[in-house]
């Protein structure tokens, strides 16, 4: 007779009176698992915080940015079909030229590689160019003045009234730009902007054919239909070697470009918060298992599985909110920070205001990711028999076995579909889900065949203090892997960090040697090229390199014209090159950043037969051609019929002039060409004496001191990693509090093992010497697995990603193993005093309170 | 009388590494309502193992059980649970006191089970009854031994069970406080009237009772009614 068909009468409330009555009696242990994910939703919050803030200060001040509503931009002047599509429009509103080139200073004789920007018209239309004297934005068209950048005012102690010299002309300084749409951080520490009218630029004589003209015209017109414009105009103006780009394709550009740092910050920030759900989980583990008996008794005593399930269920969830709060505040405090960090990088000045999103998103990660990585542990309880309280139940792993199942699923599946989220890309989630399963798996199965070998190999030679600490590792309840994980995983971020900034500084650094070349001249017209040697060579500087260019454009690929491909919209050849102007030109043999991948290199041309030229690889990949394939250029007017007879692979990190297509000789020596020049001066002074004559005597002639820009790459590599640091930085910290935990929870064991011990007469010093050196093998063999696997990352990364060589750094061996190692060993001890200190019996009633 | 508990050709087996071990085998008993019931037998006889089927804390492999007029066999664990709760009542030989509860909380959780309003009220008087109703508001780890026993069968008797099971409940008590804690589960048995089914190895507190069942290697040997009935 089956009469039992009720459950018991308790209301919720009462599980929330239980949770509440057991969870202030485990007060301390409930906040260090708070803790371990404060951090991470804290770095999460404040990289979504921040993007979103990002993201709209883009969208609002998408005018402000380009400084107008839409352009037409070209590498030449406007054709006649260009100006009738401009005139259609009304006409230009501004206009300017910009290109690369030299200003000397005559304050100091320096001389600086910049961007000249020569405007003319009422630009920029929206946004502003700051500038100090605030009067000068508007005055410097008018005065014929120039506006130099701020930070090149700094560097060559100039003030309002020195002048600059542009090519020919010499302008007086009216006042230093500090921002101007167009400009943003990065492209003004390669070449500041130097603004002057436009109507100089002509007798300036910079305008020569072969300087790398960017023209834009401007138009303010709000009411404009956008989409409209570019969907009309935009295919026209392809055909004339023109493009339209409206405000709206810029900052959407711009933001694309600020999303996907982002989305690696999030990442980043995304693995710290992984990491201390880690700890939890294990935290969790340990902590339920001391609940067990408890949950038997309080089903003997009557509470249904559901009811003690969701008493321990309900102090997760709600240490998870707590910890989402603070973690939630504490990312909205941080973000403040990131303009100040960032400033070199941004466009403008970021306004902050509180993303509700990244709020949610906080307080959601808090609670969801809490519960989530400690299922597997609650799930015990629902699987403990209340025969526990008479005897130790076995085979409760093999019980809930489906259930921790479809738990690691859980988390896997939510880790991928957060990764998607963050990512927005199937493929990379997928990548980033196996990266970390593959990092955890390493680290956690490195730590356990450790911990096998040991038990397996076990050093009895070794002393007392050594042995025990090794033993220490494996006492119960011991979470030495998790430990090891959570060392691991923080090291591993920075050494890879360290890894992959070396080797790809390695990349773009200078070889000493005196026939590399260190200096490159560029714009130098074929009536200079002698006297321009004859200012080098009196220096006793080598002239290593005399490279001919000449521009050209593609006009057929395959018998078919590049009109046709551009219209045919199955096309999958690249559209850039169907209006690039190439810069080619033309050598007997290969360089050494260079290698054959298929056909024959063909030194000169032979009568009777087509121009066989050399492509880059990755070029005749966007064109779609192979060996054999027919190329028409259009070289200034001439069309020429070209054969591609080998592709190459080209190292274009390499630092020197490197060619996408290269023509044999006997084809083009009598084409309108100009000049790059190159040579090696052995020191900076050196090099600024040469720069200085060249530019006085060649204004035209732009000069790049490869040594500056190597300082250049190395400081925004600088600045890149250290922001990167930064996110990283929140997993060691995350690793340190996973320790903190861990320490404390094994305290009362490690209590009653000191007590024993010096029960039995160990000494303190032999005490300390064993918990020291239990902490020192945890911090080596963390942090050296973190260091290890990291060097196998790096070695992929530069091997398959940057097709570089890869050269270990010795910062992560000599700085991060010992600097880590140390940490763990002094918050292990830190935490270990009590037992140290106290005598055995002391310590015995203070274990029973 | 209406038997309370009636067991049938009860068989228990345990798996412990690649042996199958016979605990208990055709075991066949009842008690009846308001009875005293002691279950001895040498360490390993199966005295637990018994205990722990006949509260329902635990299946049989065989046999039946049926307690309080219910076929443990029909029922899942949480139908047990609510048995449990309304009519069973446990005193353990190490108290099994909730560590992070006070005394008077460890009293009440039975009562708040069944969703009773007055459950501290009651469970204050119960500890006022056992001696300990100053210390109603001390946590396990501040009270002695023979006080965490005190509370435990305050706590046991908090429902008014039909049937209370009490496993070696002096065990982990020195002699004369062991004494104290009997008499008390005597007087409050007799008070409510309760069925009390005692496991020990204890022959002198065996004797107590109605009636002894003797096992010994998983079998009974004897089921005496004593002279005290």
């Amino acid at each position: 007779m089956n009469n039992i068909k009720k459950q018991n009468k308790a209301p919720f409330s009462w599980l929330l009176k239980m949770a509440w009555r057991d969870g202030k009696a485990s007060g301390k242990r409930l906040l260090s698992f708070m803790a371990s994910i404060i951090l991470g939703i804290a770095a999460v919050v404040s990289i979504q915080s921040f993007s979103q803030n990002l993201e709209e200060n883009i969208g609002l001040q998408s005018k402000a940015l380009m400084g107008a509503d839409f352009l037409i931009d070209s590498n030449q002047p406007a054709n006649e079909r260009v100006l009738q599509i401009i005139d259609s429009l009304g006409g230009f509103d501004a206009m300017e030229v910009k290109f690369a080139s030299m200003a000397a200073f005559s304050k100091n004789k320096a001389t600086k590689f910049v961007q000249v920007r020569g405007v003319q018209g009422g630009f920029p239309f929206y946004g502003e160019l700051e500038t100090a004297p605030k009067e000068a934005a508007t005055t410097y068209l008018e005065k014929g003045g120039a506006l130099v950048d701020a930070t090149v005012m700094l560097q060559f102690g100039l003030q309002t009234g020195d002048s600059v010299t542009l090519g020919t002309t010499t302008f007086p300084i009216v006042g230093s730009l500090i921002t101007a749409p167009g400009s943003t951080g990065i492209s003004t520490s390669v070449a500041p902007p130097i603004m002057v009218p436009y109507r100089f630029m002509e007798a300036s004589g910079l305008l020569e054919k072969g300087s790398r003209l960017q023209y834009a015209y401007y138009f303010n017109d709000p009411n404009a239909d956008l989409k409209a414009l570019d969907e009309i105009l935009d295919p026209q103006l392809d055909a004339e070697n023109a493009d339209m780009d409206t405000h709206m394709a810029t900052s959407e550009r711009l933001g694309q470009r600020y999303n996907n740092v982002g989305r690696f910050l999030n990442l980043v920030a995304f693995i710290a918060l992984l990491l201390g759900c880690v700890g939890i989980a294990s935290s969790v583990h340990i902590y339920i298992k001391e609940k067990l008996r408890a949950v038997a008794v309080l089903k003997c005593l009557g509470a249904s599985r559901k009811q003690t399930f969701l008493i321990f269920l309900i102090q997760i969830a709600g240490m998870g909110l707590i910890g989402g709060i603070i973690g939630t505040l504490l990312g909205l405090l941080l973000q403040q920070s990131f303009p100040l960090i960032l400033q070199e990088f941004l466009p403008f000045e970021v306004v902050i205001g509180t993303s509700v999103q990244a709020i949610a998103v906080g307080l959601l990660l808090g609670v969801f990711m809490s519960v989530l990585f400690a299922l597997s542990p609650l799930i015990n309880t629902w699987y403990v028999s209340p025969l526990q309280v008479l005897r130790v139940q076995e085979n409760l792993g093999a019980k809930s076995r489906p259930a921790q199942i479809a738990v690691i699923v859980a988390i896997v599946v939510f880790i991928f579909l957060f990764a998607f989220w963050l990512l927005n890309n199937l493929r990379y989630a997928a990548g980033f889900v196996l990266g970390i399963a593959v990092t955890f798996a390493v680290l956690g199965g490195v730590a356990l065949l450790f911990m096998r070998l040991v038990k397996r190999y076990f050093p009895k030679s070794w002393s007392f203090s050594a042995r025990q600490s090794l033993l220490n590792l494996f006492r119960p309840n011991n979470q030495t892997a998790v430990l090891i994980l959570a060392i691991g995983i923080g090291t591993f971020l920075i050494s890879t960090l360290y890894f992959t900034k070396d080797f790809l500084l390695a990349k773009a650094t200078l070889e000493s040697s005196e026939q590399t070349p260190n200096i490159i001249l560029f714009d130098v017209q074929t009536n200079q090229k002698e006297a321009v040697a004859q200012t080098i060579t009196p220096k006793g500087l080598p002239i290593l390199q005399n490279i001919p260019i000449i521009t050209m454009r593609l006009q057929e690929i395959k018998h078919r014209s590049v009109n046709d491909i551009r219209e045919d919209s199955t096309s999958t050849i690249r559209g850039w090159i169907l209006s690039h102007e190439f810069r080619v030109t033309y050598r007997d043999s290969l360089m050494a950043s260079e290698k054959l991948l298929e056909g024959e290199w063909n030194a000169e041309v032979l009568p009777n037969r087509p121009v066989p030229i050399s492509l880059s690889d990755n070029l005749a990949e966007d064109a779609q051609v192979v060996v054999g394939d027919t190329l028409q250029f259009n070289v200034q007017g001439m069309l020429m019929e070209t054969v591609v007879a080998s592709i190459r692979q080209v190292d274009w990190g390499r630092m020197q002039v490197n060619f996408s297509i290269v023509f044999p000789k006997g084809v083009l020596e009598k084409a309108p060409q100009f000049h790059v020049l190159s040579t090696n001066a052995p020191d900076k002074e050196t090099s600024a004496a040469l720069q200085q004559e060249l530019v006085q005597k060649f204004p035209n002639v732009s000069v790049l001191d490869l040594r500056q820009v190597l300082e250049l790459v190395e400081g925004i590599l600088d600045k890149i990693s250290w922001v990167i640091s930064f996110m990283a930085f929140f997993s060691i910290i995350t690793g340190i509090i996973v320790l903190i935990g861990s320490v404390r929870n094994s305290k009362y064991q490690r209590i009653r093992e000191s007590v024993l011990l010096r029960t039995l007469g160990a000494k303190s010093g032999q005490i300390l010497k064993i918990t020291a050196l239990e902490y020192l093998y945890l911090g080596v063999l963390g942090s050296g697995i973190g260091i290890l696997l990291s060097l196998v990352g790096s070695q992929l990364l530069a091997y398959f990603i940057f097709n570089t060589a890869f050269v270990p750094s010795w910062v992560p061996f000599l700085v991060v193993l010992p600097g880590i190692t140390l940490l763990v060993l002094a918050i292990g001890l830190s935490n270990s005093r009590s037992v140290l200190n106290s005598p055995p019996l002391q310590v015995l009633r203070k274990e029973g309170r | 009388m209406t038997k309370i508990l009636n067991v049938s050709k009860l068989r228990k087996t345990y798996t412990s590494g690649s042996k199958n071990l016979t605990v208990l085998d055709d075991i066949s008993f009842s008690i009846e309502a308001g009875d005293t019931f002691a279950i001895v037998g040498p360490s390993g006889s199966g005295k637990t193992t018994l205990l722990g089927l006949c509260a329902g804390l635990d299946c049989s492999d065989d046999g039946i059980v049926s307690l309080c007029g219910e076929d443990l066999s029909e029922l899942n664990e949480d139908q047990r649970a609510f048995l449990r709760n309304q009519k069973v009542g446990f005193i353990f030989q190490d108290f099994q006191l909730l560590p992070t509860l006070t005394a008077l909380e460890n009293v009440s959780v039975p009562l708040e089970l069944q969703g009773a309003s007055n459950a501290a009220a009651v469970a204050l008087e119960l500890l006022q009854k056992v001696g300990l109703g100053d210390r109603h508001d001390h946590y396990p780890s501040q009270l002695s031994g023979g006080e965490q026993q005190r509370v435990a069968l305050a706590r046991a008797f908090s429902t008014k069970p039909e049937i209370l099971f009490a496993d070696e409940p002096t065990g982990n008590l020195d002699e004369e406080t062991g004494e104290k804690v009997i008499k008390l589960l005597f007087d409050l048995n007799k008070e409510a009237g309760t069925t009390l089914v005692i496991v020990t190895h204890d022959l002198d507190l065996a004797r107590r009772n109605n009636h002894v069942l003797r096992l010994k290697g998983g079998k009974i040997i004897a089921n005496e009614t004593t002279a005290v009935s």
